[in-house]
């Protein structure tokens, strides 16, 4: 079985890997630093909304994605000015309530046949040339966009008033931040899926923590982590015919958990 | 504000604010001129926090103007802040973060440093330092930006009585070789007394205000804080002409007109 067209996908699986591994791991750093973990669930969970939309309007399921957590996301920014409901509370509702919908919606659209469980864990190994293309060009973008916010982004996540008097537009820089956070969910949710998204945002970033002496070293540290996740995971699915996207996870988990235990045995 | 010569860098007139029905801010009027300092003093829920916020244009005042001269750059010390742990900052980093790219330069980080007194801090995680070191962290973060005007929320907060007293002279200090205006909040008018021009003394709305010694012999001075308290500042005392109820809001004594604020 093993010939050109099998390396050539597993090429593509690698490379898809690689290049979302080294978009979610800068942006983690703030999602961790800012506590925005849920955020990036909610986001995540409403990708099948996305889907729905996307097919619903003959449009590609990706450009449908972006949309519909573009709209979260603005959403989010609006009615988190309300504060008789806690932002816990609102993720819940907009995380959940975006999920049932984006079901419900699928559920009508009955003259598609879609694969579910691709867009739940994520189906790596069927990525296409162009989707690699659009990981890659994408993320170069974002990454661009990341980069030029560095210091406004980190300045308010220390303190947002002192940012704000010595000149950073709080406003404006917030929701950019939270659009390009939906920007990298809707390409990293190729690798894994809605459902385990956040942890490729996460779990490097948590991992890099301690190793780190500054912000800018914790993110080159994730983005290290995250690419070695990436690889082990997809190492460990070809090898042991597992699932890839949850493989990734599990692969990231034991990083950061060998960290942590690295951590405690240098304490003493 | 019969020491404050240089021109008014920010001045709010008339401001009224509001939070779910209560009034905070009652038709405050405030000024701060260059190379003078101005304490704003009050218990807690006195609006205090607020007026200064309205002041930097990072609250919307519900009514009133807030002028400031044009182009003065602003250096802010926040009431205190911690920082959150997951960040790995060290005190050099964060004080960067307040330097503008244009001022970018060793020899400006080092005159903040020595000027606040924590030189040895520079390569510390700002996270391990205690209250009253990053107080001066936080004022070392203002200095770098060279500001035209300095506002201090409770800078000595969380600082033991020794530490207040060497902060408040460091600011006077600042105040003196700079020559910026200096707008600071505080609870408690015993140790800003000697480093302060002018004093507000704000409940909701201002009760009095001056020099410290005409603020604190002032009868609505004494009855916002207490006869016990006044009496170890007040010159001289005499009967005042309203009280403040439960909600702090202003009682006109039966038999006197009129009041200070």
């Amino acid at each position: 079985m093993r010939g050109a067209a099998m390396d050539d996908f597993m090429v593509r699986a690698f490379a898809a890997a690689l290049g979302v591994a080294l978009v979610a791991s800068p942006f983690g750093c703030f999602v961790v630093w800012r506590r925005m973990a849920y955020f990036g669930d909610t986001l995540a969970h409403s990708a099948l909304l996305g889907v729905a939309l996307g097919l619903g309007f003959d449009l590609d399921p990706t450009l449908g994605i972006i949309a519909a957590s573009f709209v979260i996301a603005v959403l989010l920014a609006v009615m988190q000015k309300n504060q008789d409901i806690a932002a816990d509370t609102l993720l819940g509702i907009m995380s959940h309530g975006a999920l049932a919908v984006g079901m419900v919606a699928l559920a009508f659209l009955d003259n598609v046949r879609l694969d579910l469980m691709a867009y739940l864990f994520g189906d790596i190994l069927a990525v296409s040339l162009d989707d690699v293309i659009w990981i890659w060009c994408g993320g170069a973008v974002v990454l661009a966009g990341l980069g030029f916010l560095w210091r406004p982004l980190l300045s308010m996540t220390v303190h947002e008033d002192l940012a704000q008097v010595e000149g950073v537009n709080v406003g404006r820089v917030r929701i950019v931040l939270m659009l390009l956070i939906a920007l990298v969910i809707a390409t990293a949710m190729k690798v894994v899926g809605v459902l385990l998204v956040t942890s490729l945002l996460i779990i490097p970033a948590a991992t890099a923590r301690q190793m780190a002496r500054t912000p800018e070293q914790m993110a080159l540290i994730a983005c290290g982590v995250g690419a070695l996740g990436a690889f082990g995971g997809l190492w460990g699915a070809v090898t042991f015919d597992t699932p890839a996207g949850p493989s990734i996870v599990v692969v990231s988990v034991l990083l950061f958990l060998t960290s942590r235990i690295g951590r405690s045995v240098s304490a003493r | 504000m019969n020491r404050a010569a240089g021109q008014i860098l920010v001045e709010g007139k008339n401001l009224n604010k509001s939070y779910r029905g209560r009034s905070v801010l009652d038709a405050v009027d405030i000024a701060v001129h260059r190379g003078e300092i101005v304490t704003v003093i009050g218990p807690n829920g006195a609006g205090k926090t607020t007026l200064v916020k309205v002041l930097m244009g990072l609250v919307k005042p519900d009514g009133g103007t807030v002028v400031k001269v044009p182009g003065i750059v602003v250096g802010y010390v926040p009431q205190k802040i911690a920082v959150d742990s997951t960040m790995p900052l060290t005190v050099e980093y964060f004080l960067r973060l307040g330097l503008p790219r244009s001022l970018s330069g060793q020899g400006r980080l080092q005159a903040a440093l020595e000027e606040t007194e924590i030189v040895p801090l520079r390569h510390l995680p700002v996270q391990s330092v205690s209250g009253g070191e990053m107080q001066r962290v936080l004022l070392a973060r203002a200095l770098l930006r060279n500001p035209d005007l300095l506002v201090l929320d409770e800078p000595a907060q969380g600082v033991d009585v020794t530490g207040q007293a060497d902060l408040y002279e460091t600011i006077g200090r600042i105040r003196d070789s700079r020559g910026c205006g200096v707008l600071m909040v505080s609870h408690d008018l015993h140790l800003v007394m000697s480093a302060t021009d002018t004093v507000l003394c704000l409940n909701n709305h201002v009760c009095c205000a001056g020099h410290p010694e005409t603020v604190s012999a002032d009868p609505a001075y004494v009855s916002l804080f207490g006869a016990k308290v006044a009496e170890t500042l007040a010159l001289y005392h005499h009967h005042h002409d309203h009280h403040h109820d439960l909600h702090g809001e202003v009682v006109e004594d039966e038999h006197e007109g009129g009041r200070h604020g």
